[in-house]
């Protein structure tokens, strides 16, 4: 208390003091303490972010909005067996196949590959990211016969499995929105998968991530996911095979560890 | 023959003791999904009456998966000892759980009995404990572990500094290491999840580390957890490990699927022991675990979620390890759905652990896909708190940037030790004192500025 009898607020010198710091990571270092507690401005600040990674979660992916961005390319919408958000992040497995209706609804053609734009545990990520992708990816793969974008809703990764296996595709790739972070809530992450199949194991996927504004860049991640294509094409394989034979720069190595359970895979 | 109970004019039959365990646990995400848990809350709780007449004995008679194909079993049944179970020997799981809330019950004898509880005894009695008889018996055990510093010893509440990094920056990390010693964090490890696992990458952090300990005299230990084969392998290429770190589960299965066996942890652990790096004592183990990890490498073998997370306890008390942490909240909700599920599986993991005898803390954590928020962290931390939790990991502001889920936060750690009047290992307090970070006697650290503090070197060193 100060003379006057009026509360001191703690001061925001200690915090200040960490400003060179603060260049070298984006943690939240040197937040200052009220007592031991977080002060005000970080508590509301760090809501904010938790707020908005759940509403990257829960918000419905804007079909037509997407629509709009392809410009009257066509395109196609199917959904999972996972009726609403909730079934979705209760039962990977019904966010794994299609629903009856959408596996109807699509027609086998010959095609080198299909694209398929899912939600996953972020619309925001696909909604901002998948179209500018698939549209990156164009130019790079010349005299390929690439079949309409498939939208894909309330979907895990395998759904690209039977939507490839239903459309007569030979590859799939799945654009589909990552678990988000406090940091990051709109990344997007790609797998490709040569040959799908239902049930068909993720050891046989190669997977590029962090694909937003501060990560991975699209021209960067549609070149990456260019020459992974051209290998699986020539190899016949994605998977452990083809990611034995990609220079250091291309794919990282996998271990698995705990850390890797919470795949949306 | 099976297990029967009456419960208002119905009776449920129970195919097998696996059965029986997986209907009488409190619901959970993970259980449903597997199609295990109970299919209503009347079959539940004549599956916990059930439950509650079963001989401690059937566990040691009836293997939950077959000797002959999984190690754990072989593991769990050939290191049993009998001498120690003999005082409970003639116990049902019902009478076990009174008993152990009994004020007989002391810290000696629960010490003498530690070797003789299998996970499917400590699981069994937990279906049918409330939470506070988990945290009343969990906090009269006491496990202590020594290497650079004494962790578990009444009074005190340990934690581990995680300083993650999206693109392990040693530079980055080194910042994150020094906000979390100048909040007394770190006395239980300075460990990192490197974002690329590889023997180059974890030699250079582990160099890191090591200077930044040495440069200060840090009466602690540091870690980077990369799988044991690599570190094995920085081990043979003279790399600074204090600590080996592996996740393992409940199944050989499972185990498999995190690319280990018990021979490479036993290998690793031998290596460890040779270097010798340890002053007060020789435990140079470090294990994570956590509900789920058995169900989702498809190795679960039909057991319940918490079954099969206490068998992996066995796993970790083989090795004597100075730290085992369940990470609670990570695996996302189709496994436990909200924090009332988090909550409760923290509570279980830490009793279970404790009840084997082993050094039991946690991440306190969750991802933003789940029903779970800050708040129910508060409530998580302060249970355990309470139930003697042997340490908790933080990491700067509760984010961790690079596996982008969210724990506790320094502050939270601290505020936790001043509601309890718990203190950091005696070591590590002794050094916060020298080195003018801590007032032992207000319990309180000192908020001071970077200039303060010769620690703020720490950054430019690394």
């Amino acid at each position: 208390m100060t003379e006057q009898g009026k509360p001191v607020v703690p001061s925001r010198v200690m915090a200040d003091e960490w400003h060179p710091l603060r260049a070298l990571t984006r943690a939240r270092i040197g937040l200052g303490r009220s007592g031991n507690a977080q002060r005000t401005t970080d508590v509301l600040a760090f809501q904010a972010a938790h707020a908005q990674a759940r509403d990257a979660v829960h918000t419905p992916l804007n079909v037509q909005d997407m629509e709009r961005q392809l410009h009257g390319a066509e395109c196609l919408h199917v959904h999972s067996r996972a009726t609403d958000r909730a079934t979705y992040l209760r039962r990977p497995d019904l966010g794994r196949r299609l629903g009856e209706q959408s596996l109807h609804q699509l027609r086998k053609g010959a095609w080198d590959v299909v694209f398929v734009a899912a939600d996953g545990l972020s619309s925001i990520a696909t909604q901002t990211n998948a179209v500018p992708f698939f549209m990156a990816m164009q130019p790079l793969l010349p005299g390929w016969r690439i079949a309409p974008l498939v939208i894909a809703t309330q979907s895990r990764v395998a759904l690209g499995d039977e939507i490839a296996q239903a459309m007569g595709a030979r590859m799939v790739v799945m654009m589909i929105g990552e678990r988000p972070g406090l940091s990051v809530a709109d990344s997007l992450g790609i797998y490709l998968t040569y040959a799908p199949y239902v049930g068909c194991p993720d050891s046989l996927r190669n997977c590029l991530s962090n694909i937003h504004a501060h990560g991975m860049t699209i021209p960067a991640g549609a070149a990456k996911l260019a020459w992974l294509m051209h290998e699986a094409n020539r190899l016949g394989l994605t998977g452990v095979g083809l990611k034995d034979a990609a220079p250091d720069k291309v794919l990282s190595k996998y271990t698995p560890s705990l850390h890797d359970k919470d795949t949306d895979a | 023959m099976g297990y029967r109970h009456t419960l208002g004019g119905e009776s449920y039959h129970f195919r097998d003791i696996k059965t029986l365990l997986a209907v009488a646990s409190p619901l959970r995400s993970g259980d449903q999904l597997a199609g295990l848990a109970a299919q209503s809350d009347a079959q539940r709780m004549a599956a916990r009456y059930a439950l509650a007449d079963v001989p401690l004995r059937s566990f040691v008679e009836t293997d939950l998966v077959p000797y002959e194909e999984d190690e754990v079993t072989r593991l769990i049944v050939d290191t049993h000892d009998h001498t120690a179970f003999a005082p409970i020997a003639h116990m049902t799981v019902g009478e076990f759980r009174d008993w152990l809330l009994s004020h007989q019950a002391d810290t000696p004898s629960l010490a003498r009995i530690a070797p003789g509880i299998t996970p499917e005894m400590a699981a069994a009695v937990s279906k049918l404990m409330r939470n506070q008889d988990l945290m009343s018996v969990a906090r009269k055990v006491r496990v202590v572990t020594k290497f650079r510093n004494t962790i578990g010893l009444s009074g005190c509440l340990s934690s581990r500094l995680q300083p993650n990094h999206p693109t392990d920056d040693l530079k980055g990390i080194a910042a994150s290491t020094l906000d979390g010693l100048l909040y007394g964090m770190g006395d239980a490890v300075i460990g990192i999840n490197p974002a690329t696992d590889s023997v180059a990458n974890g030699l250079a952090l582990l160099d890191m580390l090591d200077h930044a300990r040495q440069l200060y005299n840090i009466p602690t230990q540091t870690c980077v957890l990369t799988h044991v084969t690599n570190t094995l392998e920085i081990m043979n290429r003279g790399g600074a490990v204090d600590l080996v770190f592996q996740s393992v589960a409940g199944t050989q299965k499972a185990n498999e699927g995190f690319g280990v066996n018990l021979a490479i942890l036993r290998e690793a652990h031998q290596a460890a022991l040779a270097l010798g790096r340890g002053t007060v004592g020789q435990n140079v183990m470090y294990f994570e675990t956590g509900q789920g990890a058995a169900l989702s490498a498809g190795a679960h073998h039909g057991i319940d979620q918490q079954t099969v997370e206490a068998r992996a306890y066995a796993v970790a008390r083989a090795f004597d390890p100075l730290l085992v942490n369940t990470v609670v909240g990570f695996i996302g909700p189709e496994y436990l759905y909200d924090g009332k599920q988090v909550i409760r599986a923290g509570l279980e993991d830490h009793f279970c652990a404790k009840l084997m005898g082993v050094p039991m803390g946690c991440d306190a954590c969750y991802t933003n896909h789940a029903e779970v928020d800050q708040d129910d962290m508060d409530n998580l931390m302060t249970l355990l708190g309470v139930a003697g939790i042997t340490f908790l990991i933080g990491v700067p502001g509760a984010d961790d940037i690079m596996l982008n889920y969210q724990s506790l936060s320094f502050h939270d750690i601290l505020t936790l030790r001043h509601a309890l009047g718990a203190k950091p290992a005696p070591e590590f307090a002794a050094w916060l004192e020298r080195m003018g970070l801590y007032d032992p006697h207000a319990n309180q650290m000192r908020p001071l500025e970077l200039g303060q503090t010769p620690l703020a070197k720490l950054v430019s060193a690394a």
